[in-house]
């Protein structure tokens, strides 16, 4: 059969450049190449002329100068970016210590033995799987001040006398937002908290209930310290997306009433769509960065902690 | 077929395209594109009409006789008025994208860099049709071009309730604010109160807080368009009336209400009087079985259009301009110029104009004479829209950095605040806060 080989070759060496192959370094990084190309087409490249675009005086159609840190200023000192920024960190905050409250909630009651158990599971990631913005507008309806059938449920209950505004007071209005948001991002802390509760060993509760620890006591000192590494990351990523939210404000407030629940997303496409002021509006969001990237640091730096101990 | 390798199929494939057209050779030998390739195409975005009927009757019947008579192709594509400018940025940023964008308000202000002037189209319309109105000119003038050609003016007037108001002893509609307070009073007294938009919508809540702060004196700025002016006593007073109006005489959900909130409202008999273009009443002839007053009689038969009443210092409008934008990146900017020429040659915009029933008020003086305005005197108020208009920057000019203010609310925000509980005072200094940031 190596005859065969040779004689098909017709003697001649493999080409350099297919050997070049056969070292499995050059392999790796064949093989990773098309990752890295989309990595940097569609994370890096926008990112860094976001970087770009609020260095310098861009406004739509002009391509501006470089004005350094000129929009950055511009934009603290500014009352709405100010009131956003609060917004944003409170909305973020509410929602996220409710959604895992809730989800790790659901998680361990989806996680107990039930008929119907798949049927429900599946149901419980109904409001994330549909499209936000169609999801959002069936909650503006229930929100809306005059046609609202919270409201109408509540007053034909005997629990309310007068109308809720809903989307109108700037209170009830950033409440009615968290409330959509929790709504929507609960099925992924169940899931997620589910999936981490199904790698933990029946074992290990059965162990502990041997010796005799109560049901809080076991998810306290057995559960809970297996699910944290999961549980952090979880919360990494909807602190992520919740920092970031936009569709949902849009389409329920639009940042109104009186820029009540104007999040940095909202803002930024106000001043850089609205107004065509691509700097400022890249400066808004970009203000969210050493935010998020400090948080993230801090979270994987803990999530490691956690692992190797 | 075993046989068959790509080599040979591709080969296969290109002596029968040979056959046929003469090959690729014989497609590129003239050193011109093929013949489907030579259609101009121009590409129309505009948005969703409040009336369905004339974007019905673009596509059925006006832009197929405008391909026919100019040879090319027109391909509208209509969307929400929101999305009108998401889609114009990106494609001036991007370089491609529709030839011809409608612009609300004096938007075009914002993109003069990236439009083609418009001017000589724009000063022919005006000298055959007596004149452009003053208004279109600031708008989609910046005093050197045209930066848009004027399309029409969306009249915001108020539509009411003539047997409510009637019951409550209002006869005739409110002349002064003062007046319209009371009525609104005892309107809200009987479960009837007025609906008003204070949210972040482009239509409704600017086109009511813009001139109802000029009728008290207020303004953004002087006529330098620099010296911001806006903490005045006048304004002061405006906001003062305002936060005592709303709760005596308004619908207070209105602070979170959107463009189709009050059509939604006055459709369902929630309230008695909105600020509007005259959708809702279109809407009530349209579907005269659905829509009933409460007496059992058609509604469209119980509501009338009047003018937003005066101030101290006057009445005013703000009126919703809509003018076409031909972009600079457009490969197809003669074509476009045909088009425009031809859908407001006369003949041809007065078909659509007639669709519209009186909801748009053409921009130039000529029109006012049509006998639409004769045929429904409920729509005759819609006449004098265009011509009444002030554009915003009042008494600067509406350039690009009233449109700045315009896009962030802050005018419409200043009212919304003092409405939510904050002291007039305050609500005033801080929209003279953030006008200074953008008059700088």
């Amino acid at each position: 059969m190596a005859v065969t080989t040779t004689a098909g070759t017709g003697g001649v060496r493999p080409r350099p450049r297919i050997r070049r192959f056969e070292d499995e370094r050059w392999l790796a990084y064949a093989l990773l190449a098309p990752t890295a190309v989309l990595l940097a087409l569609f994370i890096a490249y926008p990112f860094v002329k976001g970087v770009l675009l609020s260095l310098t005086s861009s406004r739509v159609g002009v391509e501006g100068e470089f004005v350094g840190l000129k929009n950055f200023i511009k934009v603290f000192n500014d009352g709405i970016f100010r009131e956003a920024m609060w917004n944003t960190f409170w909305y973020t905050g509410v929602t996220t210590v409710f959604k895992l409250a809730l989800g790790l909630w659901l998680a361990l009651l989806l996680n107990r033995n039930f008929k119907g158990k798949a049927y429900l599971r599946a149901a419980i990631l109904l409001p994330f799987i549909i499209p936000t913005v169609l999801s959002t507008f069936a909650w503006k309806w229930m929100f809306d001040p005059t046609f609202s059938v919270i409201n109408w449920a509540l007053f034909k209950v005997g629990l309310i006398e007068q109308r809720i505004n809903w989307l109108g007071d700037p209170d009830l209005a950033m409440a009615s937002i968290m409330i959509v948001n929790i709504w929507r991002g609960v099925p992924f802390f169940a899931i997620s908290l589910l999936a981490g509760l199904q790698t933990i060993s029946p074992e290990l509760q059965e162990a502990a209930a041997i010796d005799g620890a109560r049901p809080l006591q076991r998810f306290w000192y057995v559960t809970w310290p297996l699910l944290l590494p999961v549980t952090m990351v979880v919360v990494l990523f909807s602190v992520i997306q919740t920092f970031a939210d936009f569709q949902l404000v849009y389409v329920m407030t639009g940042g109104g009433p009186a820029n009540a629940t104007h999040l940095f997303a909202t803002y930024a496409y106000q001043l850089g769509i609205g107004t065509g002021l691509l700097s400022e509006g890249a400066a808004v969001s970009l203000a969210v960065f050493p935010f998020l990237f400090l948080i993230v640091v801090v979270q994987l730096l803990y999530i490691r902690r956690v692992e190797t101990r | 077929m075993a046989n068959t390798k790509r080599r040979g199929l591709v080969k296969a494939a290109g002596g029968v395209t040979a056959a046929h057209l003469g090959g690729l050779a014989g497609i590129f030998a003239p050193g011109s594109a093929p013949a489907y390739g030579q259609t101009k195409t121009v590409h129309w975005l505009k948005w969703n009409d409040f009336v369905p009927a004339s974007d019905q009757l673009l596509r059925r019947e006006m832009l197929p006789a405008a391909e026919k008579a100019l040879g090319m192709k027109i391909n509208l594509e209509t969307v929400n008025g929101n999305d009108l400018q998401p889609r114009v940025t990106a494609a001036i940023q991007a370089g491609a994208g529709p030839d011809l964008i409608m612009a609300f308000n004096n938007q075009t202000h914002l993109y003069s860099n990236s439009v083609v002037d418009l001017s000589a189209l724009a000063e022919d319309l005006g000298k055959k049709e007596d004149g452009l109105y003053k208004y279109a000119r600031a708008i989609c003038s910046d005093g050197k071009m045209f930066m848009s050609m004027p399309w029409a003016v969306i009249g915001g007037m108020i539509a009411y309730r003539k047997s409510w108001f009637d019951e409550v002893g209002a006869t005739s509609f409110p002349k002064t604010w003062d007046e319209y307070r009371k009525v609104g009073k005892l309107l809200k007294a009987k479960g009837r109160p007025i609906g008003q938009t204070l949210g972040h919508t482009f239509g409704d809540a600017p086109g009511f807080t813009y001139p109802y702060m000029w009728s008290w004196g207020g303004k953004e700025v002087e006529a330098d368009g620099k010296t911001v002016v806006i903490n005045s006593k006048e304004t002061v007073e405006s906001v003062k009336f305002m936060t005592a109006f709303w709760k005596e005489a308004h619908d207070e959900g209105g602070l979170a209400w959107d463009d189709t909130n009050n059509n939604r409202a006055f459709l369902s008999q929630t309230i008695s009087a909105t600020l509007n273009g005259a959708s809702i009443y279109i809407e009530t002839l349209r579907k005269a079985d659905q829509y009933k007053t409460d007496k059992g009689g058609p509604m469209n038969k119980d509501i009338l259009h009047a003018p937003l009443p005066a101030g101290p210092a006057g009445q005013y409008g703000f009126h919703l301009l809509q003018s076409h934008m031909l972009m600079k990146y457009s490969k197809n900017q003669d074509a476009a110029k045909e088009f425009l020429k031809w859908i407001h040659t006369e003949s041809n915009y007065e078909r659509w104009f007639i669709s519209q029933k009186g909801f748009a008020t053409p921009c130039t003086a000529k029109w006012e004479k049509h006998k639409v305005w004769d045929e429904d005197p409920v729509m005759t108020p819609f006449k004098v829209a265009a011509k009444l208009g002030q554009a915003v920057g009042h008494a600067g000019p509406p350039n690009g950095k009233a449109a700045e203010v315009l896009s962030k609310y802050i005018v419409t925000d200043m009212y919304a605040k003092a409405a939510q509980g904050m002291p007039a005072e305050d609500a005033v200094k801080w929209a003279e806060g953030e006008l200074k940031k953008v008059y700088v």
